[in-house]
């Protein structure tokens, strides 16, 4: 008997949150970053899936028919061509700019917040980020640093405030933003489609918002991560306020995205407190804490952190097992899983962790093989989802299709 | 850890910058020679890599280092101008073409400079004939390249492929946040590094077993 979509919907979300409340599901779940994979695999360029609506979501509708993960793989975060060219963004290069037609995105590292502005961050983050931020990351916001900060526009006396915005630059630079928020709009529209189209084929969509630890906020986007480092010895007491400003701020980042979509799983990408970032005080003092009260201000609004634990966290685990059980998902990449599994197994969910090498270079078999060892060991009595260790982007086709089609037939719990 | 018998070698490897900076100007005001003051801040560097190596430093503390080293020498380096500044041997390095990240290159950079090699960094998305370019130039023995994406894996491999066909008798190292025994094996590079100090020691090697045929530019 087939099942309709709304049953495979339920089913495959059950599925999810039994092994996140470390329970013993159906079967591993098996949920992953298709990323760029779904543009490979329809014979699109990353490029067109980056500016083509349309082109984009069947190439994402595609990805998911043919491999049936548990839950999708929203394609927000790689359609974002229209809306980056309206702002003149700086911060990326991204496919067709700045990197070839079939290249991912990348960050561009800076100093986008310099070390004096720690004050102005603290005392009023939102117009730094107006005045300050914006003119150096978006070209077409430059003009910005000319407008007088809108906490002195509040009274009829001071309506003077407002004549920058007389300018010809700054006039320019407010129509790049009502373009920026047509092309975000659309975007907007197409991602909802996309969840529309992924709920009637019977897949749950796998987040739900974002949010990031105070630290790795602080230093991916505004002191670098060079600044951050030096930060630590030269103006740690800085840097903690920064941090306190920061903490409710992704709180409510995070709850906020979460109720917008109705959909709880809130993503939280960690980069820059990893094993050989920092040392085991610095991250007790500078990293921990504030990424601890981000996930419990999740864990208090009913939402469960999907933390991407990027590259090796192995000497954090003690640190990172004080959480509540069965609230939290830790998708591991280069962190020693087994070892995880030992101590974080009666707390956390384990997502992971296919490595990279195995999934562009290795066969079949060598992924078979080192997914039966996940089913086996960090599958033992449930609290496990099979993933990638980061993405799928350049694995093979056949490799991808042995990690899902050997998952959805030896992880199933008997 | 050692403990290292000169003070300013010592005030490097404890990371006090305030006092390296003051010792760097009362040994100039003595008349000590800027090479010697550089000696112990290469000393001082070296102690750094060894204990990042061993896990008592991690990078927050070689970022550290290198700020302060940068400081020490934009006052040394006025002094220095017609010194005849000794090094063990050229290495080229790069971020491969297509890759712009660059935090783990800057850092093998700098333990490499530390160590007393001439680096020649080329910086990011550095296609075939910058390196080809770079290594004839320099005669260097060893090149070292940098990706983090696996997208960037073929583009790696095509340099390599294009080093050699271009006739270059030089050692390949490839370092990345994925890269293993089978990315190596794959881009058919020499060695491969898991991070900054391996770097270091695999220089060590190359240019010890070479030494006496390795040019010294």
């Amino acid at each position: 008997m087939t099942k309709n979509p709304e049953e495979l919907y339920q089913e495959r979300l059950k599925r999810v949150e039994d092994a996140i409340a470390l329970r013993v599901p159906d079967r591993v779940p098996i949920v992953t970053f298709f990323s760029y994979f779904a543009a490979r695999y329809a014979g699109i360029t990353y490029e067109e899936y980056t500016y083509d609506a349309e082109k984009m979501l069947s190439a994402a509708i595609k990805v998911h028919e043919d491999f049936e993960p548990d839950m999708a793989d929203i394609p927000g975060i790689y359609y974002l061509g229209p809306t980056l060219d309206a702002l003149g963004f700086k911060q990326l290069r991204w496919p067709g700019r700045g990197v070839g037609p079939n290249k991912p995105y990348q960050f561009v590292e800076g100093e986008y917040m310099k070390a004096e502005e720690y004050d102005h961050f603290i005392e009023d983050p939102t117009d730094w980020i107006i005045r300050k931020y914006y003119p150096r990351i978006c070209s077409e916001f430059e003009p910005f640093s000319q407008m007088a900060p809108f906490k002195f526009s509040f009274t009829y006396f001071n309506m003077g405030s407002l004549a920058p915005f007389g300018t010809p630059a700054l006039q320019k630079a407010v129509d790049a933003l009502k373009k920026a928020g047509e092309a975000s709009m659309d975007a907007l529209t197409y991602i909802m489609k996309f969840g529309q189209e992924m709920a009637k084929r019977g897949f749950p969509i796998s987040l739900g918002g974002l949010t990031q630890a105070p630290y790795d906020t602080l230093g991916d986007y505004f002191r670098g991560t060079k600044g951050i480092m030096l930060d630590i010895y030269r103006r740690p007491e800085k840097l903690l306020r920064a941090l306190d400003k920061l903490t409710p701020w992704m709180i409510e980042l995070g709850v906020t995205s979460g109720k917008q979509s109705g959909n709880p799983f809130i993503f939280i990408p960690l980069h820059k407190g990893s094993d050989q970032f920092m040392n085991q005080d610095q991250f007790k003092t500078f990293y921990w804490p504030s990424l601890r009260k981000v996930m419990m201000g999740l864990i208090d609004a009913g939402m469960t952190p999907v933390v991407f634990v990027e590259a090796d966290h192995t000497s954090r685990l003690e640190i990172m097992s004080d959480v509540p059980p069965g609230k939290v998902v830790y998708h591991l990449e280069n962190t020693d899983i087994f070892k995880a599994k030992e101590i974080l197994g009666d707390k956390v969910c384990l997502k992971g962790n296919v490595p990279m090498p195995i999934l562009c270079l290795g066969t079949p078999d060598d992924v078979k093989a080192y997914c039966k060892k996940l089913i086996d060991v960090v599958g033992k009595n449930g609290g496990f989802i099979m993933d990638t260790s980061v993405s799928l982007e350049d694995a093979k086709i056949e490799n991808a299709r042995a990690m899902f089609d050997f998952t959805k037939d030896y992880g199933v719990y008997r | 850890m050692a403990t290292l018998i000169d003070e300013l070698a010592s005030a490097i490897a404890e990371l006090e910058d305030e006092k390296v900076l003051e010792l760097v100007t009362t040994r100039l005001d003595s008349g000590i020679a800027p090479l010697a003051i550089v000696d112990n801040l290469q000393q001082g560097m070296t102690e750094v890599g060894m204990r990042f190596e061993s896990g008592d430093y991690f990078l927050s503390e070689l970022v550290m280092c290198g700020e302060i080293m940068k400081d020490a020498m934009a006052v040394l380096e006025p002094h220095l101008a017609g010194a005849d500044q000794q090094h063990r041997g050229s290495i080229v390095i790069g971020t491969v073409k297509g890759d712009v990240h660059d935090l783990g290159k800057n850092i093998v950079v700098m333990l490499l400079k530390g160590a007393g090699y001439n680096v020649i960094d080329l910086g990011i998305d550095v296609p075939a004939e910058k390196f080809i370019e770079a290594l004839k130039e320099s005669q260097a023995p060893l090149v070292g390249m940098s990706v983090l994406l696996t997208a960037c894996q073929e583009g790696m491999k095509e340099i390599i492929e294009e080093i050699r066909a271009a006739g270059l008798k030089v050692a390949v190292i490839i370092g990345g946040n994925y890269v293993d025994e089978a990315v190596k094996n794959y881009v058919k590079a020499d060695y491969f590094a898991h991070n900054a100090s391996d770097a270091v020691k695999i220089a060590d090697e190359i240019f010890t077993t070479a030494r006496g045929s390795a040019h010294s530019a």
